[in-house]
């Protein structure tokens, strides 16, 4: 689940857990309505961003948990506990660790015993929230492979909660979008984002910029000026937003495809990086400069729009 | 004085490195005199005020030689008033370590309409004076208050007895506890908790199993907090007791009839005591901090690798 601060991931999330409960609609798991058990009776996996780990346990007794807890009858015996513990130790490759407490741990390993504990249970679900939201930005690469990999390895439903676009698509099957407590789109990652099905999805995967255009004819005006831009099929007449992807557009000459001013031309380690400025915006847009291209700050040159994606306006 | 005239540029060079030099310490430093006087006042206030006093318990106590100090603790009077604290302190403390984690409990982890009144009113004991806390007691439950004819029917005595002191005790020491959990487990939140429960564990045994060890030490220091007041309480007490020798006196108030009487040497020696029972829960307090510190300090530092 995608979407901005605020939009709804995490309640939605702890609806899902039973830690919180619905005005209306149902939750299943599966073909069972789940809507009114319990957090206990759902057998969830829960991982929170913060880790929730409790601090007076060690690494062993966080994982072990789950099982301890469980009434006398449905306990698995001790050493059996002992033995599982040790798995999802090795799983999770905290190995030598287990004697340690939270406090001793690195945020990192932190979340990685956070979920050990959540998957002793044996969950129907394994829910994350924001898990890696708290952890700097090589640690959550890392720990995104790696959760990738248990996920094929363990096999259970998983549902990521993020506002990382990044993130969501790299490691999801189906991505959700949320927006202001609403649904906006489901799909493969490659769905959403080649084929994004609201001015907000569209948005919020990447960088664009907007521009008011005006479709007549089969062509989009840009202040007046027909543009050199092929408008996708079942384009409606009228007001609407151009939206420009850096990955969709190429540099050419100025007089084709949309204006634009160079504001600006940067070193980076694969090249050189040109900030344009967008004709009738203010938005910047970053571009790489083709290998050998002469390229001055104020110079004008056109954007080629490789797949034009209008939205009404309004 | 000196053939070394320094010239404008190694002045101003001269002034610059002793402003680094001031700045190098702290910028809230202040000069050495401020720092002086300021720390002769607090030395001074400190010792006229609580190490004096406190000497002068222990040397009043011992003026006239290690015997007559223990003969104080053989009369009969001063052993019941020394059971009879104790008691008090055995029943009061529990309740409100009972009552303090129910509080705390609701405030921090439930909303519900009146919550900032309730912490309002736990703070009440400590603002309203406590002879007052006393007298409302003695109205509610003396002879001519509110339940006097029942009680009276019934033959409870109340006022004048045990059950008063106990009462008045509780109420005057209610909030300790729950004042020192609340912050804390507002602090908290309730992630563990609902982590243990998706975990299936029941709302009892999270609370065992999670809560408790959460804020065992600001538990175990509220309720040191609220056994030395409940072993100290003179004022509520004194106003519901009624004063009878052996048998509704505390150790405060057992004090203060021998002091009257100017049995002097006997009122310090027990005053030592009690003295003592309080420099034991200053120290074990301290201990607490110490270790609770730790504690507070073990818990942040998240993130890193």
């Amino acid at each position: 689940m995608l979407g901005p601060s605020g939009s709804g991931k995490t309640t939605l999330l702890r609806i899902i857990a039973g830690l919180e409960f619905a005005t209306e609609g149902s939750v299943f798991f599966g073909a069972e309505d789940a809507t009114h058990l319990s957090v206990q009776q759902r057998r969830v996996g829960f991982v929170f961003q913060h880790y929730a780990l409790f601090k007076h346990l060690t690494v062993a007794d966080n994982i072990a948990y789950g099982l301890k807890v469980r009434p006398r009858r449905e306990r698995p015996p001790a050493a059996a506990i002992k033995r599982r513990v040790e798995e999802l130790i090795d799983l999770v490759q905290l190995n030598d660790l287990g004697r340690r407490y939270p406090a001793q741990l690195s945020g990192g390993q932190r979340q990685r015993v956070a979920l050990a504990r959540a998957l002793a249970v044996e969950p129907r679900v394994l829910l994350l929230d924001e898990p890696f939201g708290a952890l700097d930005a090589k640690v959550r690469k890392d720990l995104r492979r790696w959760l990738r990999e248990i996920h094929d390895r363990t096999g259970h439903t998983t549902i990521f909660v993020t506002h990382d676009q990044d993130e969501a698509l790299e490691l999801a099957d189906r991505v959700a979008i949320l927006s202001n407590g609403r649904l906006e789109q489901v799909g493969t990652p490659d769905e959403v984002y080649e084929n994004p099905a609201s001015p907000f999805v569209l948005s919020f995967l990447g960088d664009t910029a907007r521009l008011p255009v005006e479709v007549r004819d089969d062509k989009v005006f840009l202040a007046g000026e027909a543009l050199d831009v092929a408008v996708p099929p079942g384009t409606g007449p009228g007001k609407h937003d151009i939206y420009l992807r850096p990955n969709e557009l190429t540099l050419t000459e100025a007089g084709t495809g949309v204006p634009g001013i160079i504001a600006s031309v940067r070193r980076t380690v694969n090249g050189r990086r040109a900030e344009v400025r967008v004709a009738f915006s203010d938005k910047l847009i970053e571009l790489d400069v083709p290998p050998g291209a002469d390229l001055n700050v104020s110079d004008r040159i056109g954007l080629k729009v490789q797949q034009a994606r209008l939205f009404p306006s309004g | 004085m000196s053939e070394h005239v320094p010239s404008t540029a190694q002045a101003s060079q001269a002034e610059r490195a002793a402003a680094q030099e001031t700045l190098r310490h702290s910028v809230t430093t202040e000069a050495p005199w401020v720092r002086g006087v300021t720390l002769a006042i607090a030395l001074a206030f400190l010792g006229l005020f609580l190490i004096l006093p406190l000497v002068t318990v222990f040397l009043e106590a011992f003026k006239r030689g290690v015997g007559v100090y223990l003969s104080a603790f053989a009369e009969p009077d001063a052993q019941h008033a020394i059971k009879l604290t104790l008691l008090v302190a055995a029943i009061a403390v529990p309740l409100n370590l009972v009552f303090g984690v129910a509080a705390s409990w609701a405030i921090a982890k439930f909303r519900f309409p009146g919550k900032s009144f309730l912490v309002t009113l736990i703070d009440l004991p400590f603002s309203v004076s406590p002879v007052v806390s006393g007298l409302v007691f003695v109205l509610l439950f003396g002879a001519q208050g509110y339940f006097g004819s029942f009680l009276k029917e019934h033959n409870i005595q109340i006022i004048f007895a045990l059950p008063g002191i106990v009462i008045a005790t509780v109420f005057v020491t209610f909030p300790f506890v729950a004042r020192e959990l609340i912050p804390l487990m507002q602090e908290q939140g309730n992630t563990d908790e609902e982590a243990a429960l998706s975990l299936g564990a029941s709302g009892f045994t999270a609370f065992l199993t999670v809560t408790l060890p959460n804020i065992r030490w600001a538990l175990l220091y509220g309720v040191l907090l609220c056994n030395a007041r409940a072993m100290g309480e003179f004022g509520a007490v004194a106003v519901v007791s009624g004063h009878i020798r052996g048998v509704t006196n505390t150790m405060p108030l057992h004090i203060e009839i021998l002091y009257n009487e100017y049995n002097i040497t006997a009122a310090f020696a027990v005053a030592s005591l009690l003295a003592f029972l309080a420099l034991l829960t200053l120290a074990a307090k301290s201990f607490l901090e110490w270790r609770f510190g730790h504690a507070l300090a073990g818990r942040g530092g998240h993130g890193g690798h």
